[in-house]
């Protein structure tokens, strides 16, 4: 497959949201702030009982801050661009271009979503990683990964989690084009995802019974697994078998969505005359 | 082998139906009733490279459904298609790497971004090589008289503008086949002639098939040489324009001014449509009586100040056609 049209089709989606410097800056202090609660929550946990938790308190940190530098990267919502070219029938243009019709989206979500996540995440490395330890605030900050391997294993980590979530969005943008509304999609997206990929809280913190469950559904491979693989909590086999699941549910939920792509183009109608 | 060849073409959409009001709405809810919608009943026709071809019809005539199954967007519910040796919704990714498209409600361009950066990203989408890219959108912005725009935003131009801007994108790629669906829709009049006369020099000179839908009876006049009436989803009349106004409006008007009082003036096979002090509107049929003739006939009798002939308006042939054959919108 030539690869031209497709990066073409992320720059057009990254570059229009670059544009908009304002929401970067709000999305930034929303997650700047939400940050500093959960950290507080965190806080108050690990004060009363810190025996009881999964993971150390600095890593709990690092999680949020790793999670709010991220949050743009996350699939829960679909691309409102979408929900108005199907509502007015821009979508037919979509048609006509020489794409593989799956492929265009996928690299229109992923254009959408990190312009909207990198300047967050540059941001939010410079006030959670190293504004807070010069202010005396070391033990709030955001860490570096833990030691050499866990940094090279991020890398695949972040790649993948990327991945996945534009293959998610992607079926959600599909989903969006059968519905031509994007809110009941986003009403059942939104929880999911907030709640099952450890966005909410890292998974470890459920019921032990759930965990089984929990450890191999897929959006445990946005958030939970490659922010554990970060600082080492995951690590050796266990960090390669995180990999192997994010990938092989990449591979299975862009092939859920070529084939509903396939399915909704087949009846599709350009709205509006 | 024609370059595009429609047989037998039929689209029905379904329609949910209920009954007005809240009690309607909820009764919806539980059951759905379904109504099919012939958006196309039978459309047969063919075009040959290099023609200019424009379908007009009334609203909801399925002009617009015909431009979307021959662009490959939608799929005909039956019947055969095929462009260039093409099915254009079974192939449709090397189809569509093969026409141009202008929706002229729609916009193809990217609204936020400067125009030039839309010309760069669609060159890179139809993969067209760089120095051909170079050399096709500096033709084209030459002919559309683009320059000046290139640097702004597209949701700054105005409409004339943005269409302009609009037909570059469409041809970028070099396409054999170009569909216009209401390319002149909203546009002042300098606009439109500069569309048409861009359409017009795009089929002449560099050959590409042109295919348009239109409301505007102007832009048939100047720019079609076959017009493709439909009406209800059925093809009504396929041939020159002037065939069609002979065949539903063969009458001429003859405006006279006269010198003192308009006269009476009775002649077999003409009628007086409209009169004021001074001046007469007359219809006749040149077929029964030569135009020479009636006009001799009253300057020998009266003194005339003026006198000019003309055919019925566009607007009004069609208008009578589609009353002819009750193709008006349901």
């Amino acid at each position: 497959m030539p690869v031209r049209p497709y990066l073409a089709a992320f720059r057009a989606r990254f570059q229009l949201m670059l544009q908009y410097r304002a929401a970067a800056l709000a999305g930034f202090a929303t997650q700047l702030w939400w940050g500093a609660i959960r950290i507080l929550v965190f806080a108050a946990f690990y004060g009363v009982n810190a025996a009881a938790a999964p993971i150390s308190f600095t890593d709990a940190v690092t999680y949020v801050w790793l999670g709010q530098a991220l949050l743009a990267l996350q699939p829960w919502s679909a691309d409102p661009e979408i929900g108005q070219a199907v509502r007015t029938g821009g979508v037919g243009y979509d048609r006509l271009r020489p794409l593989d019709a799956h492929g265009y989206w996928y690299a229109r979500s992923m254009g959408w979503m990190l312009a909207r996540a990198l300047p967050r995440a540059v941001l939010m490395v410079l006030a959670a990683g190293i504004v807070l330890p010069l202010v005396g605030l070391g033990a709030w900050a955001w860490r570096p990964p833990s030691g050499v391997t866990a940094a090279l294993l991020f890398v695949p980590a972040f790649v993948l989690l990327t991945m996945l979530g534009a293959a998610i969005l992607t079926l959600a943008n599909v989903i969006v084009a059968a519905s031509l509304n994007e809110r009941g999609v986003n009403a059942i997206l939104t929880p999911l995802v907030i709640v099952f990929s450890g966005s909410l809280l890292p998974l470890d913190f459920y019921p032990d019974a759930w965990r089984p469950f929990l450890h191999v559904q897929p959006f445990a491979g946005l958030v939970d697994i490659p922010f554990r693989i970060y600082f080492a909590d995951l690590k050796g086999s266990a960090a390669l078998r995180g990999l192997a699941l994010q990938a092989g549910w990449t591979l299975a939920l862009i092939g859920l969505g070529r084939l509903a792509m396939e399915r909704v183009m087949r009846r599709l109608e350009m709205q509006g005359g | 082998m024609p370059q595009i060849l429609v047989e037998a073409l039929a689209k029905t959409y379904r329609v949910a139906e209920r009954a007005p009001g809240l009690a309607g709405a909820l009764s919806g809810l539980v059951r759905r009733r379904w109504r099919a919608v012939h958006a196309l009943a039978d459309i047969s026709f063919s075009l040959e490279a290099g023609e200019l071809l424009a379908f007009i019809g009334p609203n909801g005539a399925g002009k617009s459904t015909t431009v979307k199954i021959l662009s490959g967007i939608l799929r005909p519910t039956s019947g055969r298609v095929e462009v260039g040796g093409l099915v254009p919704y079974e192939d449709r990714v090397r189809h569509v790497a093969r026409i141009g498209v202008v929706f002229g409600q729609r916009s193809q361009l990217w609204w936020d971004l400067p125009v030039i950066d839309g010309f760069d990203l669609l060159a890179d989408i139809y993969r067209v090589e760089a120095e051909r890219y170079r050399r096709r959108r500096d033709e084209l912005v030459a002919m559309l008289r683009l320059e000046p725009l290139l640097d702004q935003p597209v949701r700054q131009l105005s409409l004339g503008q943005r269409m302009r801007a609009e037909f570059a994108a469409a041809l970028l790629h070099d396409p054999a086949i170009l569909f216009l669906d209401e390319p002149t829709i909203g546009l002042d009049a300098p606009s439109k002639l500069a569309v048409r006369d861009f359409v017009r020099r795009l089929n002449r000179e560099q050959g590409v098939t042109v295919l348009l839908t239109t409301h505007d009876m102007h832009d048939v006049e100047a720019l079609a040489e076959r017009v493709i009436v439909i009406g209800q989803g059925r093809l009504l009349t396929d041939g020159p324009f002037e065939s069609l106004r002979a065949s539903v409006l063969a009458e001429r008007r003859l405006h006279i001014d006269f010198a003192d009082a308009a006269p009476e003036v009775e002649m077999p096979g003409v009628t007086v449509r409209a009169r004021s002090a001074r001046s007469l509107e007359l219809a006749f049929d040149p077929a029964k009586i030569p135009t020479p003739k009636l006009i001799a006939a009253i300057t020998a009798e009266h003194a005339v100040d003026d006198i000019h002939v003309e055919e019925p308006a566009i607007e009004e042939v069609i208008a009578r056609f589609y009353d002819l054959h009750d193709a008006g919108e349901a």
